[in-house]
């Protein structure tokens, strides 16, 4: 009973009565008018020529007498047209006509009468019905002039009896298939909401069902699932950084708690000043680490995308290489753009100068020349995929071994064993999320000698 | 200088009072957001810190309402929120410069300095001068004892801000956001360099130093020894 009551509220379910009211109700009328326009105006086009020929009979009566007129219907009865005729005397004795008796309809003067005459068919008499008009000519002759009316009759019947089941059909029908519709997507939607709830349930790695139909409900589903994944992933992400965070921020603090400790056991003025310098440079270490994370978080939850202009990379690589390029020239080495004029992609400005820094800063420490032991760093614009821009950034360093490039992504990877260089691990790290926070990519390649890193950007379109 | 403190949390506060006081300023107290508006409103002080977190009334709100009474005594606004947009939120609201918790005292003393300059700074001035290093904003140009001094674009921004808060001390990341206008630090400490070059175009050839490394805050401009 309630699942009942349930289809039967279901949207689908009512968006169905509608129609189907809507389509009865026109088809009803349709139906109506032409039942009209045929049974109708047919009818009274043959009482019109009844009454025409009574007319004219009358005419012939006043002209020829009653002998005329009694000539004249003996004729006409003999035509099997259809047509009946009676003409009696004053009495109601019949005088001429196919017809045996004068109906007991025509009384009065003059009139339309509708009556039911035995008509002779192949297997006897049946009852026909007639359309007619009669009237009492002067001497007190009655005339009736009528039509056989009966298939006319039959035909209308059927027509309505057909109208109304054709009728009562698509009501059927429609109802029928209202219900099995709503059945079908009630089903769908049920499936979907067992799928949350699964997942609310704690399954986090159930899909919302697809049937394959590529529908609007298989849509829905992908959509959901989609955004599953993407929960999933950032979920992933965080679980990966939360364990990432404990190793990795667990070593300074322990340092810091033993400077600390140490210091307390010593007594010189001077050594506690310098455990607490030392503390201090190591706690600005831990919050730019921690700034890092929280901005590589924000990049991924993509909320920032509200803050994306137009801004040109090529400006914003002169401002860069502007900042840049003295210290690579103080390390001996050069830092050079190649680019066009302009190359304006919709982006944040400052993650994605924050990106870049991150890449001169590794260029810088990591990409030195073997030879020269000095940064030469290239920095490319040009376009790719069609009205994309891809920046490059490339040095002649010692590179990244091709099975390492997908893993100096994650955060706190640091190839460099000897952690010689001062870095969170956290710069390739952030390039990553802010180029997909950019619906773009971040690929790191062979330079051949040297690295170079790509960043794509998609088209403002 | 007379400074407003708006801040909650009772041991920051005091902590700020200290450090204030030792540099010689007048402090005045607030625990919420409702007791420093009325002390704001007596607009006696320099400068206003104002937390962004509050009891009460939020730090934004009581900048939006100071700023909509026409008070328009320098506010730097502190938050434990960092990012960018907290920072555009917090300058629009009226705030005049914001600093992200936790900070260095060094910085947010040359913060509030820097501030109380801008507030006492003539509005048309076309020319910044320390002992004999002059530059004409107009024109663009340097010279230090009569001597033209040639300087990158950047260069004579560089030096600008320097000189428009000569005396005070300017740090890396203010250098960084009013210079470059990047809100973020590189691991690199770039800024290091462009001093090091401005240097030797305004101090090298030159008998008496001007521009002072402050170690462990950042910069300063000024005539005399260190």
């Amino acid at each position: 009973m309630r699942a009942a009551l349930k289809l039967l509220r279901t949207s689908t379910f009512r968006l169905a009565t509608v129609y189907l009211t809507v389509f009865a109700i026109s088809v009803g009328a349709i139906l109506a008018y032409i039942y009209w326009n045929t049974a109708i105006l047919l009818e009274s086009q043959i009482e019109d020529t009844v009454e025409a020929e009574v007319q004219g009979l009358a005419e012939q009566y006043r002209i020829r007498g009653p002998r005329g007129l009694l000539e004249i219907i003996k004729a006409r009865s003999q035509e099997a047209d259809g047509a009946v005729y009676i003409l009696t005397n004053a009495v109601g004795r019949r005088l001429a006509g196919n017809l045996q008796s004068l109906p007991v309809e025509a009384v009065g003067e003059r009139g339309t009468i509708d009556f039911k005459f035995p008509y002779e068919t192949g297997r006897g008499l049946v009852d026909h019905t007639a359309r007619a008009f009669f009237i009492r000519l002067d001497g007190g002759f009655q005339l009736v002039v009528g039509r056989d009316v009966e298939e006319r009759r039959q035909f209308n019947r059927i027509i309505r009896t057909s109208l109304f089941w054709a009728l009562g059909l698509t009501l059927v029908l429609g109802v029928g298939g209202g219900l099995l519709m709503s059945r079908n997507f009630l089903r769908r939607v049920d499936e979907i909401n067992g799928a949350s709830r699964a997942i609310m349930a704690g399954d986090l790695g159930e899909r919302m069902p697809v049937s394959g139909t590529g529908d609007e409900i298989d849509r829905l589903s992908e959509s959901l699932n989609d955004m599953l994944d993407q929960i999933n992933r950032l979920m992933t992400g965080m679980k990966e950084v939360s364990s990432n965070v404990a190793h990795d921020l667990r070593t300074p603090l322990t340092r810091m708690r033993a400077r600390a400790e140490d210091a307390l056991r010593s007594s010189s003025a001077e050594g506690h000043k310098a455990a607490l310098e030392a503390n201090i440079a190591e706690a600005d270490g831990l919050l730019t680490t921690f700034n890092a994370l929280l901005s590589i978080a924000r990049a991924e939850a993509g909320q920032m995308r509200e803050g994306f202009q137009d801004a040109d990379l090529v400006a914003l690589l002169d401002d860069l290489v502007e900042l840049y390029g003295p210290i690579a020239e103080d390390a001996g080495g050069t830092l050079v753009l190649d680019a066009p004029k302009t190359a304006v992609v919709r982006a944040d400005r400052q993650l994605v100068a924050q990106a870049m820094t991150n890449l001169l800063d590794n260029a810088i420490k990591y990409g030195r020349d073997a030879k020269t032991g000095a940064p030469d760093i290239r920095l490319k614009v040009a376009r790719t995929n069609g009205d994309g821009w891809t920046v490059q950034v490339s040095d002649t360093g010692p590179g990244i071994a091709a099975t390492d490039r997908e893993r100096v992504k994650g955060r706190f990877v640091r190839l460099d064993k000897s952690r010689s260089e001062p870095g969170s691990g956290l710069g390739l790290a952030l390039v990553d999320s802010v180029m997909k926070l950019h619906a773009g990519a971040f690929e790191i390649e062979d330079a051949n000698p040297g690295l170079t890193a790509k960043l794509r950007f998609p088209g403002r379109a | 200088m007379k400074i407003l403190v708006v801040e909650d949390d009772r041991e920051a506060a005091s902590w700020l009072e200290k450090g204030l006081v030792e540099e010689g300023h007048v402090v005045d107290l607030a625990a919420n957001g409702t007791d420093g508006l009325e002390l704001a409103r007596e607009q006696t002080h320099d400068v206003i810190i104002m937390d962004r977190m509050l009891p009460g009334m939020d730090g934004l709100d009581v900048v939006k309402t100071l700023r909509g009474e026409d008070i328009t005594t320098p506010v730097l606004i502190l938050s434990a929120l960092g990012e960018v947009d907290d920072k555009v939120l917090g300058l629009r609201a009226g705030g005049d410069d914001y600093l992200a918790k936790p900070y260095a005292f060094t910085e947010l003393l040359a913060r509030v300095e820097t501030l109380r300059r801008r507030q006492d700074a003539t509005p048309h001035t076309t020319k910044l001068k320390v002992a004999d290093l002059e530059i004409d904003l107009l024109a663009r140009t340097a010279t230090r004892a009569g001597e033209d001094i040639l300087l990158q674009p950047r260069e004579f921004k560089l030096l600008e801000y320097l000189m428009r808060n000569a005396g005070s001390v300017v740090t890396r990341t203010m250098l960084l956001e009013n210079v470059w206008n990047y809100h973020f630090d590189p691991q690199t400490n770039v800024i290091d360099v462009h001093i090091s070059r401005l240097r030797a175009k305004v101090d090298k050839e030159f008998g008496e130093p001007l521009l002072h490394t402050v170690r462990g805050a950042g910069y300063s401009i000024r005539a005399g020894r260190s």
